[in-house]
């Protein structure tokens, strides 16, 4: 049996989420004596591939060309899809990002396959892949197992490990894709990228800010906190709606849903919406004026005070100790 | 132009979600629904794209006879008609997106508008699919939607910024917050949405591919400590957060 792991890279990086992709499908490959392919696709990529040796990977398939340096929903479907029919790929894994989550689901079609959407986790039981994934925002789980012959999962970020070890030697196959102009129906023509701070999703730590902040004004305060800790900004519902912040930094059901290592909700009351969809943090820290906030009940730490005489010392507090 | 929006129906946002008996999926009882939150941006870009291009609207959803209510609230925010895919089965995205892409055929859009997820399952596959399947592009996540001659340049969110995409139609584009501020219904809607035609059809039959096993209430976590009032505190909460979480 062959395993497929899609390794994403943007401007010739990998991104963290191919590390953790790449090392959780071999996981998967060891247990179920398969065969783990990595592949990848873009362009000039010869320098990084052997970054993917010390996440599991042995065999990559590199799918190059200049017309590839840049995402295309299309041509990336229809590359990664040729390549799991011409590999016979029963399993394929991709990172649940943006752009997993963009072509995943038209490789899933091309292949007639069950693809589950952002698993936060994957375990054996016999033969069978069973994965486990939020639903409602992540009010409650549920776990899945895909019938079609070729079964898809996408990885949700930051939740799987991605640990590098002496890597073993990769054995790269370069593939030159046959594409036409057809395979480019859409095509990106530029990216703008946010300057700063890191999204979201990705964030190893989220400094978020709600109502209680009282106007756009105060969140440089959490931007400070934020930057102290190399973290993102998230925001409320409340706030952006409020106009306060962008919706991109939006935490919550009809926002992103993140996983970071620790979050800081200050001045976040905790409705139900907002909870769906940071729970599945590792560890939280709430900074609210109200004692008997939701949100406490779900923090590992609480201030039960005013943020606005709590965040300037914690900034400070931290700073001393990263020494900055 | 002929403007599509597939909308879905879906548990408030409010409600607090309760494994049912058959330890699989929720229980419904007490749990009102809505037009799923970003199908309503989805639904506000058709309506923009007609009153600057002419043509018509239709909202199609695939689900059982509650599935209307979400129907007539696309209906009273001016979509010209509406289809009902009636079916209560189970199904997958896959099979969801089979049973759209047959009915969508039939009706050749220009322009098939998707939410980018519906707060349910949390998927954000349906789009791709039923662009793979009608054999047209499609783009994920916009929050900026541009049509002018046959070209179309739509913004996509990506981790830390923006993608800007150019594509012909037909296409199928999904919708993020951000592409617009969806307009309220207005009384006159309203009622004229309770003589707008709903057409019932019935959806292609198709098994699921991906099976759920059981639903599982994620553990309630025990409350934490609460480590002080002021900024007295503020060392001891550090100190917690490097010694004993070990994430700083």
């Amino acid at each position: 049996m062959k395993i497929l792991a899609f390794a994403e890279q943007r401007d010739g990086k990998f991104k963290k989420s191919a590390f953790e992709v790449t090392q959780a499908a071999a996981g998967v490959a060891t247990k179920l004596n398969a065969e783990l392919i990595t592949v990848v696709v873009g362009n000039s990529l010869d320098g990084i591939l052997s970054d993917l040796g010390k996440y599991g990977a042995n065999k990559i398939i590199a799918i190059q060309d200049a017309r590839l340096d840049r995402y295309s929903t299309t041509a990336y479907a229809k590359v990664i899809g040729e390549i799991a029919q011409k590999e016979g790929a029963a399993i394929i894994f991709f990172s649940a990002t943006q752009m997993g989550k963009d072509v995943a689901p038209r490789v899933a079609a091309k292949l007639n396959a069950g693809l589950a959407s952002d698993c936060i986790a994957i375990r054996i039981e016999g033969s069978e892949v069973i994965a486990t994934r939020p639903v409602y925002a992540g009010k409650t789980l549920i776990e899945v197992k895909i019938n079609s012959p070729v079964k898809i999962f996408a990885l949700r970020s930051n939740v799987f490990t991605a640990t590098p070890k002496d890597g073993a030697q990769v054995i790269v196959e370069n593939v030159k894709p046959e594409l036409t102009d057809a395979d480019f129906a859409s095509k990106v023509i530029d990216v703008k990228v946010a300057e700063g701070r890191p999204d979201v999703t990705e964030a190893n730590i989220v400094v978020s800010g709600g109502r209680g902040m009282k106007g756009p004004e105060h969140f440089q305060l959490i931007e400070k906190l934020a930057d102290i800790l190399g973290g993102a900004v998230g925001a409320s519902r409340a706030v952006v709606d409020a106009g306060w912040r962008t919706h991109d930094e939006q935490v919550g059901q009809t926002g992103k849903t993140v996983s970071p290592t620790l979050y800081i909700a200050c001045g976040i009351s905790g409705a139900i919406q907002h909870i769906a969809g940071m729970s599945s943090s590792k560890f939280i820290v709430a900074i609210n004026k109200d004692k008997d906030a939701p949100i406490f009940q779900l923090a590992d730490y609480g201030i039960a005070g005013d943020l606005f005489e709590i965040l300037p010392p914690l900034t400070e507090e931290f700073k001393k100790l990263l020494g900055k | 132009m002929k403007c599509i929006v597939c909308v879905n129906h879906v548990p408030d946002t409010e409600a607090k979600i309760k494994v049912g008996a058959d330890g699989k999926y929720i229980d419904k009882t007490g749990i009102n629904h809505i037009l799923n939150p970003y199908d309503e941006f989805a639904t506000e870009a058709i309506l923009q794209l007609k009153e600057k291009n002419g043509g018509e609207t239709i909202a199609i959803t695939l689900g059982g006879d509650s599935h209307k209510e979400t129907l007539r609230k696309a209906l009273a925010m001016g979509v010209d008609k509406a289809v009902l895919l009636k079916d209560d089965s189970v199904r997958d995205s896959l099979s969801v997106a089979k049973a759209l892409a047959e009915e969508l055929k039939k009706h050749s859009p220009d322009f098939i508008l998707f939410g980018k997820q519906s707060i349910d399952y949390y998927n954000e596959q349906i789009p791709g699919m039923v662009a793979a399947f009608l054999g047209v592009p499609s783009v994920t996540s916009v929050v900026k939607l541009t049509v002018e001659d046959k070209k179309v340049t739509c913004h996509r969110e990506i981790e830390g910024g923006q993608e800007v995409v150019e594509t012909t139609y037909p296409v199928v584009i999904s919708a993020q917050k951000g592409l617009n501020e969806p307009r309220y219904p207005s009384l006159k809607g309203i009622m004229a949405s309770k003589t707008k035609p709903i057409t019932e059809v019935q959806p292609i039959a198709v098994a699921p591919a991906v099976e759920t096993i059981t639903m599982i209430k994620p553990q309630s976590k025990q409350s934490g400590k609460i480590v002080g009032a002021d900024a007295t505190a503020v060392p001891e909460l550090v100190r917690l957060l490097h010694e004993e979480a070990k994430v700083i």
